[in-house]
């Protein structure tokens, strides 16, 4: 039988690592990789060279020297006696929270645009083409800086808010007051509201590097265990209707099982809101939330849901008219229609882009600078490599940071989109 | 007695239709008012609408052009609408509009960037334009009618406008015949542009466009002897070697024995517009080779090509941009050898182009995955190698297919060029508004500038959106 | 194709920048054809680009004054905008010979960053501006304030030191530039906003209504402000130095601008005459021209008349000599013998 193995066999001879296509790409990839490495070598060489000649070394010991400058806005503990890796924590955490906030707002904002966009309402269609195509067009940066403006500009000052004395003889009521029943106070500086405050707390745990608040972890338990248990009911229901037809009412078991615990949880720590009031220069108590913070993500949200909303266009517009058509002729009213035909159809469309706009809201949070944002890039890229002087060390960890983020965030949702997408059977 | 006649004999004129069923009425009906929510809807938005026009409206009818600072714009609204009416000061843009548009460029030498734009057109027009003589003839003679406002709006030396208008021209009849020799036009443009901008020795651009003569020649030499590769190889090798080695000696000699040059221009002099569409514009265009071949090696099934690609495009698109410019301003410098030093426009110029690289090879690769997989059969049962099937058969298609997402990216870079004023660049958004707010006479102005930035960025970039949706519908050659 | 552009571009650079740190700073510059001065983005006063593009402020004038002393023309120096980030990292890499922008001469600076502060050509301090109306008379009544800062400066530091002193609190709102915090300030998004006294008092001069605001009378830190170069090149630092002490002696001897000709012809004092370089080899000695420092003083005046024309009282900045008055007038501006 005559098999493969009667092509005469050629000594291996040298010129065959360049002209025979089987050992071709091999001799190509070693001369890229060593190319590469020389090249990673040169570098390090370089870096090694300048940095003594400037008589610096490379090492991350300055991060646990002291900080000495304060932030404004601190989610987790942090003075300035913290070193500087609390302050990067802190940073991390400023941006963490604008990226999160603002995707989630940019996802809302963007649906609804994208959807008013092919509402037969001309004027509300007009109004957001004239709002997408402003934003598209027209640089982050600006938006940013603009809606700081705004934000600080229309806003009344903390002393608007004061009565004096002779204003009361008088009657006059103040220049400006707190909204949503006295609890929120809107000031040039930001926006003061309520904090939560518990009687009896729990206090915190203390683990060296980081203290965990045992009364937010309480309350995370116990909302996540309801919202575990309120899906067992829901399931529970879903079995007896596929078995038996009828559907039990469950409304009342979720509403309990959602709230009960938690009202509960706050009566037994004795929870009770801080209202911020007017004393001094500022308004103390309950939580600033300072206009850099909201200006930022306003922004970010706005910009990124322009985008958002062409990409939630394109996908509707995507699912062909004969499924709104047939659904219509299901007798589904058009609410219903885009919620329960459309939408679900549009999204294996709409998942994919969207997840570089996450990506891309979660980069541009470092456009912060432009209204000192205390973020990442203004804590650890900005104030300590400015103290320290360590521009590399500070630069490559926080490239990595970041780089870090935009991995997990692409992963998170590029499992959703497999689960979404129509399985390939 | 006659008859009674039941028949009709004259038509009775049709009455009008009711009122909410013509007209005026039953548009607003149909298009604002056909529902509850339509209604809300619409309430809504006619209160956004004036609530926008009374915050503005007096902001902009108090505008005040003619003035010599901020304090005297005050004085002027206060005169014209009392105390305590606010008035836009567009007096600032009167005055310093030149530096938002050309930053610190020589103002007897705005000529050289409004050619180095006009000419950027018509470079480009053959590349999107390819075939069509009529659409090709009629931009050309609108660059020609740009530059011919412009230039004499710049004050161009006569030689000037007659050699610029004379190479336009020139292209338009040379378009008549076939625009496959209009690409010529193109190839030289980067090197022409370059030298109109900085100015200087005319041998720099020369010397250096000769280094791709070099490679060409070795290329075409070698190829007929040896496989494609290695003659490619040897012919970057040479033209490395000339441009490392030869290049600056023989343009010093070269000007030593015909010094003919123009005024050079530092690029710390580039500000404004003029330094967003270089960055811009530049780096798109060095990304582009650099964004192929990166796509393509993501597509190799040679695995450390493919893994050095794929990291390099994820990291690039992981990283803010911000933190790439702070690493051109601040790290480049310690990867380079000790010593080295250029200047930090070329330093964000060679970051934003990785920036872009990275953006396009994914652009690119998706123009690649979009061919169907019979194109690749087809090449292959055709017996070309990679590079050939690459060249005549696939790229032309995906790179087709890719020129809005191009475009998109480019829109997209053109904004983010906003950035580099955090670098201390003149950025016209941030750089050089700083710069003016900080003349004692401006001090304090906020909105004028932001706005009249805003505005040209918007004008620029929704023209190439729009021009990248009319390309997505003329480059959809399949029917579906 | 495109490729030529950038190699165009870095062949070109190289050619006009040359090899920097290899080689003295002095003897680059000379190679060069001019100084480049690492400045600010724009600090009214100090250092900002006019209508027409150039450079005018007190930061700027020295700077011209060192060109002049180097070449004995005041217009071959260039301005690279360094942000509060950038500039020490632009001065260490070379891209700047000398960084004249108000920067604090602290001993982190002077010695982890590898930099030498030569000359102090501002005495300057920290200081807060209030509204009047607020009713405060002291920094230390400011307990629970607002304060606007700026990023990326000593101020930051200063500032969290002085309140955790006098055991107060305060909520600090970072802005990014100058006109960005007197904004900030003047919409009352902040109660205070602490800077040099010197930045107070160019914000105050230029606000329309200068009266309703005072800078309170605490100056809590030092700030010494002056030029910086690399360290490891004393001969250029000496340039640097001396270029700055020859204005101080200028304004002290009475040479100005307009009349460092006739005083030349004239004099009778030793000293002079060895700062005009008429006698003695004093430019020599430090690799420069023997007129150096008369080209300095005959091109930007003495250290009197730059301060009067950019930020002295008279000008819209409005700022009285104070600590920068000479030593003979009761200031800390001291010039050590010039022989």
């Amino acid at each position: 039988m005559a098999v493969a193995s009667d092509v005469p066999k050629d000594s291996f001879r040298l010129s065959m690592l360049i002209y025979d296509t089987r050992y071709r790409s091999i001799t190509i990839q070693v001369f890229v990789l060593i190319l590469f490495a020389l090249f990673v070598a040169w570098l390090l060489n370089n870096t090694a060279e300048n940095l003594a000649t400037r008589g610096k070394e490379f090492n991350f010991g300055f991060l646990w020297q002291r900080a000495g400058y304060d932030i404004g806005q601190q989610l987790i503990p942090y003075t300035n006696d913290s070193n500087h890796f609390r302050a990067l924590l802190v940073g991390l955490v400023n941006t963490l929270v604008v990226a999160i906030i603002g995707c989630v707002l940019a996802t809302v904002i963007g649906v609804v645009v994208g959807v008013l966009r092919l509402s037969n309402n001309w004027l509300i269609g007009r109004l957001m083409t004239v709002y997408v195509e402003m934003f598209r067009n027209v640089p982050l940066l600006l938006w940013i800086l603009l809606s700081y403006v705004i934000l600080s500009e229309t806003t009344p000052q903390p002393r608007d808010f004061r009565i004096t004395d002779e204003m009361a003889a008088a009657g006059e009521a103040p220049a400006a007051s707190m909204i949503l029943w006295d609890t929120v106070a809107v000031t040039n500086r930001g926006t003061n509201i309520p904090s939560p405050l518990f009687d009896r707390g729990l206090g915190s745990l203390d683990l060296g590097f980081l203290s965990v608040n045992l009364t937010a972890l309480a309350y995370i338990l116990v909302i996540g265990g309801s919202i575990w248990v309120n899906s067992r009911i829901i399931a529970a229901a879903r079995a007896r209707q596929e078995a038996t037809g009828d559907r039990p009412v469950t409304w009342w078991k979720t509403l309990a099982v959602l709230f009960g615990p938690v009202i509960a949880l706050s009566v037994g720590l004795g929870l009770h809101m801080e209202v911020p009031a007017l004393t001094g220069f500022n308004f103390q108590g309950g939580i600033l939330v300072a206009h850099s913070f909201t200006a930022l993500v306003i922004a970010l949200a706005l910009y990124t849901a322009a985008f958002i909303a062409e990409i939630v266009r394109a996908g509707i517009l995507a699912i062909s008219r004969g499924q709104s058509e047939a659904a219509f002729a299901l007798g589904l009213r058009p609410g219903r229609t885009m919620n329960l035909i459309i939408l679900p159809q549009a999204l294996r469309v709409i998942i994919p882009p969207l997840i570089s706009q996450y990506l891309n809201l979660t980069k541009n949070t470092s456009l912060g600078i432009a209204v000192s944002y205390l973020d990442l890039r203004g804590t650890l890229g900005g104030i300590t490599l400015n103290q320290t002087g360590r521009e590399l060390e500070c630069m490559l960890l926080m490239m990595l940071i970041y780089l870090t983020i935009s991995l997990i965030i692409s992963a998170v949702m590029n499992f959703y989109n497999s689960s979404v997408q129509i399985k390939a059977r | 007695m006659a008859p009674i006649n039941f028949v009709r004999n004259e038509m009775l004129a049709p009455s009008a239709p009711p009122v909410r069923e013509a007209g005026a009425v039953k548009w607003l009906r149909e298009n604002l008012f056909s529902g509850v929510f339509n209604t809300i809807l619409t309430l809504v938005g006619i209160y956004v609408i004036y609530s926008i026009i009374v915050a503005a409206l007096p902001w902009w009818l108090n505008s005040v052009w003619n003035a010599g600072s901020l304090s005297e714009c005050r004085e002027i609204v206060a005169a014209q609408a009392g105390e305590g009416a606010t008035g836009a000061c567009w007096a600032m843009i009167r005055e310093r509009w030149h530096q938002f548009i050309f930053g610190f460029y020589p103002s007897e030498l705005y000529w050289r960037p409004v050619l180095a734009f006009g000419l950027l057109v018509a470079a480009l027009a053959p590349v999107l334009f390819g075939g069509q003589k009529r659409n090709l003839t009629m931009i050309l003679a609108v660059v020609a009618a740009f530059l011919l406002v412009t230039l004499w709006m710049a004050g161009a030396p006569l030689v000037v406008f007659v050699l610029s208008m004379a190479v336009v021209l020139g292209m338009i009849a040379v378009a008549q015949a076939g625009s496959g020799k209009l690409l010529w036009f193109t190839a030289l443009y980067p090197a022409l542009c370059f030298w109109l901008l900085w100015g200087g020795s005319i041998w720099l651009p020369v010397v250096a466009m000769l280094g791709f003569v070099v490679l060409g020649v070795a290329y075409l030499a070698l190829v007929g002897r040896t496989s494609p590769m290695t003659a490619a190889g040897v012919g970057v090798v040479l033209a490395l070697a000339w441009w490392f080695i030869l290049d600056k000696p023989l343009t010093e000699a070269l000007f030593a024995a015909l010094p003919w040059g123009i005024e050079a221009v530092a690029s710390d002099q580039f500000g404004g517009f003029l330094l967003a569409i270089t960055i811009g514009v530049t780096a798109i265009g060095f990304s582009l080779p650099i964004g192929i071949l990166l796509a393509l090696g993501r597509q190799s099934d040679m695995l450390i090509v493919k893994t050095l690609c794929v990291g390099f495009i994820e990291f690039i698109r992981g990283v803010p941009l911000i933190t790439l410019l702070f690493t051109a301003s601040l790290l480049l410098q310690y990867f380079l050898p000790p010593g080295t030093n250029f200047d930090i426009i070329l330093r964000v110029i060679i970051l934003v182009t990785l920036f872009a690289a990275a953006y396009l090879a994914e652009v690119i690769r998706g123009g690649l995955a979009a061919l169907p997989s019979g194109q690749y059969e087809a090449a292959d049962a055709l017996g070309l190698d990679y590079w050939r099937a690459q060249r005549l058969i696939i790229l032309p298609q995906a790179l087709k297919i890719s020129i809005p997402s191009i475009v998109s990216t480019f829109i997209g870079l053109f904004k983010d060029t906003t950035l580099v004023a955090f670098v201390g660049l003149m950025d016209p958004l941030k750089g050089v508004t700083q710069i003016v707010r900080a003349d004692i006479n401006w001090k304090g102005i906020y909105w004028e500038p932001y706005i009249f930035v805003g505005a040209i960025f918007f004008v620029i970039c929704f023209g190439m959106s729009r021009y990248s949706m009319h390309l997505e519908r003329k480059l959809k050659t399949d029917h579906r | 194709m495109k490729k030529s552009v950038f190699l165009g571009v870095v062949a070109a650079t190289t050619m006009v920048a040359g090899v920097a740190s290899a080689q003295a700073t002095l003897e680059t510059v000379k190679a060069r054809g001019e100084l480049i001065c690492g400045s600010n983005t724009g600090l009214t006063g100090f250092g900002a680009p006019d209508a027409s593009g150039n450079w005018v402020g007190f930061d700027v004038d020295l700077c011209r004054a060192i060109a002049a002393a180097v070449f004995g023309d005041p217009t071959k120096v260039k301005f690279v905008p360094t942000t509060g980030e950038t500039r020490f990292t632009a001065l260490q890499s070379g891209e700047v010979d000398v960084l004249i922008r108000n920067s604090t001469w602290t001993l982190s600076r002077d010695t982890e960053l590898a930099l030498d502060f030569v000359a102090v050509n501002y005495y300057d301090g920290q200081g807060f501006m209030v509204k009047s109306d607020l009713g405060v008379s002291s920094a230390k009544e400011l307990d629970g304030a607002t304060v606007c800062i700026q990023t990326g400066t000593t101020t930051e530091l200063n500032l969290a030191d002085f309140f955790k002193q006098n055991n107060i609190s305060y909520q600090p709102v970072t802005v990014a530039d100058d006109s960005e915090a007197q904004r900030q300030y003047l919409a009352g998004a902040c109660d205070a906003y602490t800077t040099d006294a010197s930045g107070l008092a160019a914000s105050r001069a230029t606000m329309p209504d200068a009266a309703n605001h005072v800078i309170l009378p605490e100056i809590i830190s030092k700030e010494p402000l002056g030029p910086v170069v690399r360290h490891g090149d004393s001969n250029w630092g000496d340039i640097v130095r001396w270029t700055y002490f020859a204005l101080l002696i200028a304004e002290e001897k009475g040479i100005t601008k307009a009349n460092v000709e006739e005083v030349a012809t004239s004099t009778a004092d030793e000293e002079v005459k060895r700062l005009l370089g008429l006698s003695g080899d004093m430019g020599a000695k430090i690799g420069l021209d023997n007129a150096a420092f008369k080209n300095a003083i005959a091109s930007v005046g003495n250290y009197g008349e730059i301060f009067a024309a950019n930020i002295g009282e008279g000008t819209a900045i409005n700022l009285a000599r104070g600590l920068n008055a000479l030593w003979t007038q009761g200031g800390l501006q001291y010039a050590p013998p010039f022989r």
